[in-house]
């Protein structure tokens, strides 16, 4: 790289760089397109979607009806469109998957940082702690803390969230570890910095690509986690959401009476923003890191 | 360790003192460090098991009276009968103890004890998960396999891309649309070619090799649901493990000694290969039983998932508690096994 060919601001060469390869990937493009698809299905469903369309008591539609007649996607037993629902859906797939990723992220990057640091003492009580959770089976565990909390979004969250955060940790000691050991962390203890200034100001945005990667890979377990559990019932029956539609469907014996319309678009759904999840994040770990790339 | 090499370093005092003793004398600190490590981990599922249960629930006595009006001395009553009014250090040590002898207490809406509705329910279960996973492991390894040694191929591709696709496939609803398929049958599938539920047709009477045939015929549809959840972890472990064997000097060795690609393959990568993937095996109970659970409630399997389930409708706390209690102290074991494993397979191990 010579003089003349860093025309750009130094500071804008990495994301430039990192926006050519990503735009180069096949999957990486098919993921992000999915990505903001939804997310604009699940911004802008407020504009055409009303209460009454969502409301039970209010619903107009045949009694699971087939698609067709000005339902696309038919209706479900009281006679929502199950295409509205389905829209409505992404919102609260959505917020429960990336609320509780959020929450996992913040939690997980903390424990790994500390650990990472404090190498003694605190580090070594911190990795016990995430190891004894790593050893507990999630979705029992999640099941329970749901259960316990009783239904709604907030109980899902805060039990999706208790049981993805363990793997974000592990990843940010490791590479906490490799950083700490360069020599510009010495070089700015020698100057002066104390652990705060260390851990946040140098050692925080070395370890930010990898946090982002690992968000995106736990949305994707997040949301899978969401619809398993309103699946199981733990979900608030009156709220909607993909896996509360499916089973729904199931309650009210949508299989036996043939009702495919009800049962498949959720389920598809979920597969495809699962995957959308995915793809950006292997997309974004194959440009941050070579070298798995192979794996 | 052969006899010979063992005799050969006994002849050489220097390497005598240390190698082959200190290999056998460091097994049993070894081993006595995973099983304490093994008993605290216990001992911390208790107690956050004994959070989520009993200390989270703001009155389980409210909670198991909701729909029956009860007067406050019954209330009392209650209280006292459960336990309740105790002090928070006090109901632990008692709910260790009960623990430990096997006591989980009594189900609320079986009213039954919940240690024999588990028993009762646990074979099924094995069943399912050791079926799933021989079956997973098998199919898992001989495509990681395949997929590692020509990495970047077509087959490779496809395999990694079915894998993806399957992982972001909801076990209930891979269940669902299986049942549906197999039980309406469509196209060319006859209508009910495979039962929908239970273990076995109800009020079924016959010989007991009938009765074999009837689980293996009721339990091909979860296991194959399950199969097709868990296979691809397998994969991914194997062929990443092959991929790490490839540039090895030995297999450079094999190749020079004019070894077809197929034996370098058989006899010399997969062997080393193997060893990371076989303790995988057993630290991937987690994810299993994830799926079971799923699995088991699509199915009405009656096992420990569809228990689980079946509690979670009441919600049944002390059976959800005592299945939490029994399905993460399995993967505990698990978890040692692993490590034994890992030990006794890799000689690497024992080095360090």
């Amino acid at each position: 790289m010579t003089a003349v060919a860093t025309a750009a601001p130094p500071r804008l060469d990495g994301p430039r760089r990192f926006a050519r390869q990503f735009f180069r990937m096949p999957t990486a493009i098919a993921g992000l397109t999915i990505l903001v698809l939804f997310a604009v299905l699940a911004l802008t469903a407020p504009l055409y979607i009303h209460a009454s369309d969502l409301d039970v008591t209010k619903a107009t539609g045949g009694q699971m009806a087939a698609p067709g007649h000005g339902y696309l996607l038919g209706t479900d037993q009281p006679g929502r469109s199950v295409l509205l629902l389905l829209i409505w859906g992404t919102r609260e797939s959505l917020a429960i998957g990336l609320l509780a990723t959020l929450l996992a992220m913040v939690v997980g990057s903390a424990v790994g940082l500390l650990a990472g640091h404090y190498q003694r003492f605190v580090g070594r009580a911190l990795m016990h702690v995430t190891d004894w959770f790593i050893a507990l089976p999630s979705l029992p565990l999640a099941i329970s803390l749901a259960a316990v909390l009783g239904q709604g979004a907030t109980s899902l969250t805060i039990a999706i969230a208790v049981t993805s955060w363990t793997s974000t940790a592990r990843l940010v000691r490791a590479q906490t570890l490799a950083v700490e050991a360069r020599p510009f962390i010495e070089r700015a203890r020698a100057l002066g910095a104390g652990n705060v200034q260390i851990m946040v100001r140098h050692v925080l945005p070395n370890v930010a690509p990898l946090i982002l990667v690992s968000s995106t890979l736990t949305v994707a377990g997040a949301i899978l986690s969401e619809a398993t559990l309103t699946f199981l019932g733990l979900g608030n029956p009156t709220d909607v959401s993909w896996g509360t539609m499916i089973n729904q469907a199931l309650t009210t014996s949508a299989v036996s009476r043939g009702a495919w319309w009800y049962y498949l678009p959720p389920g598809i759904a979920i597969v495809i923003v699962v995957l959308g999840f995915t793809m950006t994040g292997r997309a974004v770990e194959h440009i941050l890191n070579p070298r798995m790339a192979n794996r | 360790m052969t006899d010979a090499l063992a005799a050969e370093l006994a002849a050489d005092p220097g390497a005598a003192a240390s190698a082959p003793r200190w290999y056998r004398s460091s097994f049993w600190p070894y081993l006595a460090a995973k099983l304490l490590g093994a008993a605290i981990s216990f001992l911390v599922m208790l107690v956050i098991g004994f959070t989520i249960f009993n200390v989270m629930p703001s009155d389980p006595v409210a909670t198991l009276t909701r729909q029956h009006p009860t007067s406050p001395s019954q209330m009392a009553a209650l209280r006292k009968q459960l336990g309740v009014d105790l002090p928070v250090w006090h109901r632990f040590v008692n709910f260790v103890g009960h623990t430990l002898t096997g006591n989980l207490g009594d189900s609320w809406q079986y009213h039954q004890s919940v240690g024999s509705l588990i028993t009762e329910r646990l074979w099924p279960t094995v069943l399912l998960i050791g079926s799933a996973t021989v079956i997973s492991v098998v199919l898992g390894l001989w495509l990681g396999i395949r997929s590692g040694w020509r990495h970047g191929s077509f087959f490779d591709r496809a395999s990694s891309g079915v894998s993806l696709v399957l992982w972001s496939v909801p076990t209930f609803w891979l269940g669902l649309i299986l049942l549906v398929i197999f039980t309406t049958g469509v196209g060319p599938i006859p209508t009910n070619l495979f039962p929908a539920g239970l273990m076995s047709t109800p009020g079924y009477s016959g010989p007991w090799i009938a009765h074999v045939g009837d689980t293996i015929h009721h339990l091909i549809l979860p296991c194959l649901t399950l199969v097709l959840v868990i296979f691809a972890q397998y994969v991914t472990i194997m062929r990443s493990s092959i991929i790490d064997e490839l540039g090895a000097p030995y297999l450079l060795t094999a190749r020079a000694k004019g070894l077809r690609d197929d034996d370098v393959r058989r006899k010399h990568a997969v062997p080393n290969a193997l060893l990371p993937s076989v303790t995988v095996i057993f630290l991937q109970l987690g994810t299993v039983l994830a799926g079971t659970i799923t699995v088991e409630t699509v199915y009405s399997w009656p096992g420990l998932g569809f228990l689980t389930f079946q509690a979670l409708q009441i919600p049944d706390l002390p059976l959800l508690e005592g299945t939490f209690v029994v399905l993460s102290g399995a993967v505990i074991v698990m978890n040692l096994l692993a490590d034994m494993l890992y030990r006794v397979l890799d000689p690497r191990v024992r080095a360090q």
